[in-house]
């Protein structure tokens, strides 16, 4: 039986090990300066410059749910992604290679995860001691959408 | 040069110069005085001649000739500039046009016959000549000199826009690699480094800033062709029509400049079909037969304006009704009379026209909903609105995407904000400890005066979010005063940097919702910077209602949103004044005889508090010498008139002669104030009355009281 591979960028985040299909991924870049938006959505990180071009940067963090911005935004790594209406940076901490998987190893979220994690995960590919876990990109962006404000977030 | 790329520069470059000939024709027919021009027209058809015999483009070749030979008797003078030079010409330039576009789709000229158009430039060449020209015209020579590669005749040169494109990419890796140095070079203590990474930084930010303007055209371009069609309509329509353009020079990016095209051709042919009426109907109404037809760009307040205006007959609103009531888009009462915005949105509704029959023209009932749905997919917007004296506006407003405007920045909370300059009025500082200019409050909003006038205030820190910071007490207080839909307010900063151009993004989608951002742009070291909505930040505030009042900009605002219930009294020497009804706890009269002498001040005993006497005499400077004389006591002299209200110090009572009544006013202002205390005169019940203010008033009375 031929079981079919695909791609993924991997990446790290606290102690999570995310992988993106690599055709969403635009382009990988070290930290920037991100600026501050006020009254923006809560997973709204900031904005950035890319060669010109201003782009939101979605804390990945609070995106799955975690309680707590990432520590340093303006540290992060900046994975950019394609997202529905455009281009869209994801804050990490660190990049990882891009692997090949195969069909045969991925499953669907595991049960014990639950919230907005759930939803911003495609699946998750079993390898050797660890778990990838892919994130759904169209799904995690809208998510930045309708997350509560920043001042909704602080009461 | 491949023959392919010959002929390609040749389609493009004669399209323009064929425009050009349109607006040159059109001028000639106002003032056909102007040799330069006719010298212009002249050297368009003669390079088209030249170019088409190379090409081995005959007829084109032919017609180029004759209309050559027109315009040699014109310059000659041979001729007069007439009526039939005009259309010869311009049938001329349209068969020209047909023919090139044959050409650049099929590589021939297409099979057209035009005998008819030879023998018009013919007759318009030959009527009331006077001799025929014994040579050709002298000046046949120049051009192929105009024509020689590496000649720039003016200062512009043609790119391909694919050209430009790869350009800003490269300024975009530009960029990328510049914010690494700057990162690193920051790393180091090495300060030639140091310098060496800031000139680059400098220099990239200008490259780009060059890049991005490359693709900024003036809104001219597009208007280019406007006059003739108008012409062509007007013409079509048997209507006579003036068009006046204004704010050629106002700049967009390419790409926008594209998307309005044809909206705005929609909206004039709307305006030429069913604005402006004809002659004969226009002389019956007392208007010029000429009809007015006004196309205006500007930059305003941060967003691109273009607005169409025609002195016609304005919107029929009975007809829109009936109309939208036929077509089944208005149910419910018909004796219900609509508001503005309701006849706006069924004009704008698709599948409505009020044309009895299709319009010339329009009226396909496919215009204006269309129109409005290309201008919104391009995040703009357009409205209606009739003209004061008659005649209808139609007004585009679109959003600052790539737009280059002028800009303030400043500080908030450690961020950098832009603020459109056009919509900043000026700048003050405030050093906190000054007493009077400090932040009032007026009806519990923040105010400070202004050379006079009230100005109400924002804190920026408070609109985007963050705590308020209390200012130390030796601290400025900056604030730039902004004015916005007719309304001047003063916005509290942390800083003012400097100001200069800036290029304006859009918001990324997600953030659009986010009303009080008008954009977004790249600062000189590369961060980006929000760019602030003005009007909006204003509205928000609720300091601008939502009917724009006709009110003066100078005007102060004072919370004119809802009537004000106010006490009118009478004060010394019969005038008029007006307390805030909010401001007042009771109403009491005493006897003459309740006053008492405490502390250096009047006082009265009232239910068990001790409530200090304020006489209006003293709190206000009279003017005329007159009043000084006039007695403190009442008319009735026993009774003692008291308007007991809240102060910092607690309860004062203030003395006045008599109680009017209380109302509920609306305070439309009409002077303002001319002394302290007083908030601004106005017009109650048609007596000039002033408006007090309490907390400036009384505290005059503190001052003296506590003087020793």
């Amino acid at each position: 039986m031929i079981s079919t591979t695909r791609q993924v960028g991997t990446f790290h985040l606290d102690a999570l090990f995310l992988g993106i299909e690599v055709e969403r991924i635009r382009e990988v870049v070290g930290p920037q300066r991100l600026t501050r938006v006020p009254l923006a959505e809560h997973a709204v990180a900031g904005l950035l410059n890319l060669r010109g071009e201003i782009l939101l940067a979605l804390d990945v963090r609070l995106l799955l749910g975690a309680v707590g911005p990432t520590h340093s935004p303006a540290r992060s790594m900046n994975v950019i992604v394609s997202a529905g209406d455009g281009p869209v940076s994801l804050l990490v901490d660190a990049i990882g290679d891009v692997l090949t998987v195969g069909d045969d190893a991925f499953e669907p979220p595991p049960e014990t995860l639950r919230g907005p994690a759930r939803d911003a995960l495609r699946g998750a590919y079993k390898l050797e001691g660890k778990l990838l876990l892919v994130l759904e990109i169209d799904r995690l962006v809208r998510a930045a959408r309708v997350s509560p404000s920043t001042e909704e977030a602080k009461r | 040069m491949s023959d392919n790329e010959i002929l390609k520069e040749f389609l493009d470059e004669s399209h323009e110069n064929l425009d050009e000939l349109d607006r040159h024709v059109l001028v000639l027919d106002k003032d056909p005085s102007r040799q330069d021009l006719l010298a212009a027209v002249f050297r368009t058809i003669h390079t088209i001649k030249g170019t088409s015999a190379f090409l081995r483009f005959s007829k084109l070749e032919a017609l180029s000739h004759a209309g050559e030979t027109l315009l040699g008797k014109l310059r000659q003078g041979e001729l007069p500039w007439g009526a039939k030079s005009a259309s010869a010409l311009l049938a001329l330039v349209d068969a020209t046009r047909a023919m090139l576009s044959n050409i650049g789709a099929t590589g021939s000229e297409g099979d057209a016959d035009h005998a008819a158009l030879l023998l018009q430039l013919g007759e318009a060449s030959a009527k009331e000549a006077r001799h025929e020209p014994a040579t050709a015209p002298p000046e046949a020579v120049p051009s192929i000199a105009e024509r020689a590669p590496g000649v720039v005749t003016e200062a512009r040169l043609r790119v391909d826009v694919g050209l430009l494109d790869r350009l800003m990419n490269l300024v975009g890796e530009l960029v990328l690699a510049r914010n690494e140095i700057t990162r690193l070079a920051a790393q180091q203590i090495d300060p030639s480094l140091h310098r060496a990474a800031a000139h680059l930084s400098a220099l990239t930010t200008q490259l780009q800033h060059g890049v991005m303007q490359t693709r900024m055209q003036p809104i001219g371009n597009l208007w280019g062709k406007l006059p003739r069609l108008v012409r062509d309509l007007a013409a079509a329509c048997g209507k006579q029509i003036h068009l006046e353009l204004d704010g050629e020079d106002t700049e967009l990016d390419k790409a926008l400049l594209e998307a309005i095209r044809d909206p705005l051709t929609h909206l004039l042919r709307n305006a030429i079909d069913h604005g402006i009426e004809a002659p004969d109907a226009r002389a019956l109404a007392g208007k010029a037969p000429e009809g007015r037809l006004v196309l205006r760009a500007f930059n305003g307040g941060g967003i691109l304006v273009i607005e169409v205006s025609d002195d016609g007959a304005g919107i029929d609103v009975a007809k829109v009704l009936a109309r939208a009531r036929e077509r089944g888009l208005l149910s419910g009462d018909s004796s219900r009379a609509l508001g503005e915005d309701e006849v706006t949105r069924l004009l704008f509704s698709p599948g409505f026209s009020t044309s009895a029959s299709v319009g010339r023209l329009s009226g396909r009932g496919v215009g204006l909903d269309v129109v409005k749905t290309t201008i919104e997919r391009i995040g703009g917007s357009v409205c209606v609105e009739p003209n004061a004296g008659g005649g209808t506006t139609f007004r585009i407003m679109l959003p600052l995407t790539l737009a280059i405007i002028p800009a303030l920045m400043v500080m908030c909370h450690g961020d950098r904000y832009a603020i459109p300059l056009v919509g900043v009025v000026e700048l003050v500082r405030f050093e906190n400890a000054t007493s009077d200019r400090t932040i009032e409050s007026v009806n519990g909003a923040p105010v400070i005066r202004l050379r006079g006038m009230l100005l109400p205030l924002l804190g920026l820190a408070a609109e985007l979010g963050h705590e308020e910071r209390r200012a130390a007490p030796d601290e400025p207080i900056l604030i730039v005063v902004l004015e916005a839909g007719g309304r001047r307010f003063g916005v509290v900063v942390d800083g003012i940097e400097d100001a200069g151009e800036i290029v304006v993004r859009p918001l990324p989608s997600a953030l659009k919702s986010r009303a009080c951002f008008a954009g977004a742009t790249i600062g000189s070291d590369g961060a980006v910077a929000l760019i602030l909505d003005v009007l909006a930040f204003a509205r928000r505030s609720a300091i601008l209602s939502e009917h724009r009042d006709p009110a003066p900009a100078q005007a102060v605002v004072v919370d004119d949103v809802a009537a004000q219930k106010l006490l009118l009294v009478e004060g010394p020497g019969g005038a008029r004044l007006a307390i805030a009804l909010d401001a007042v706890l009771r109403l009491v009269d005493l006897p003459i005889t309740a006053v008492e002498c405490s502390g250096g001040e009047e006082v009265v005993q009232h239910r068990g508090q001790i409530v200090p006497l304020a006489r209006l005499s003293s709190l206000l400077v009279e003017r005329r010498e007159k009043a000084r004389t006039t007695s403190d006591l009442s008319p009735d002299s026993s009774v003692l008139h008291l308007v007991v209200v809240d102060s910092a110090r607690g309860a004062v009572g203030i003395v006045v002669d008599r109680i009017v009544e209380i109302i509920e006013a609306r305070v439309s202002v009409t002077r303002p104030p001319t002394r302290s205390g007083v908030e601004c005169s106005t017009v109650i019940l048609d007596r000039v009355t002033e408006l007090l203010h309490l907390p400036s008033l009384l505290r005059t009375t503190m001052a003296s009281a506590e003087a020793p």
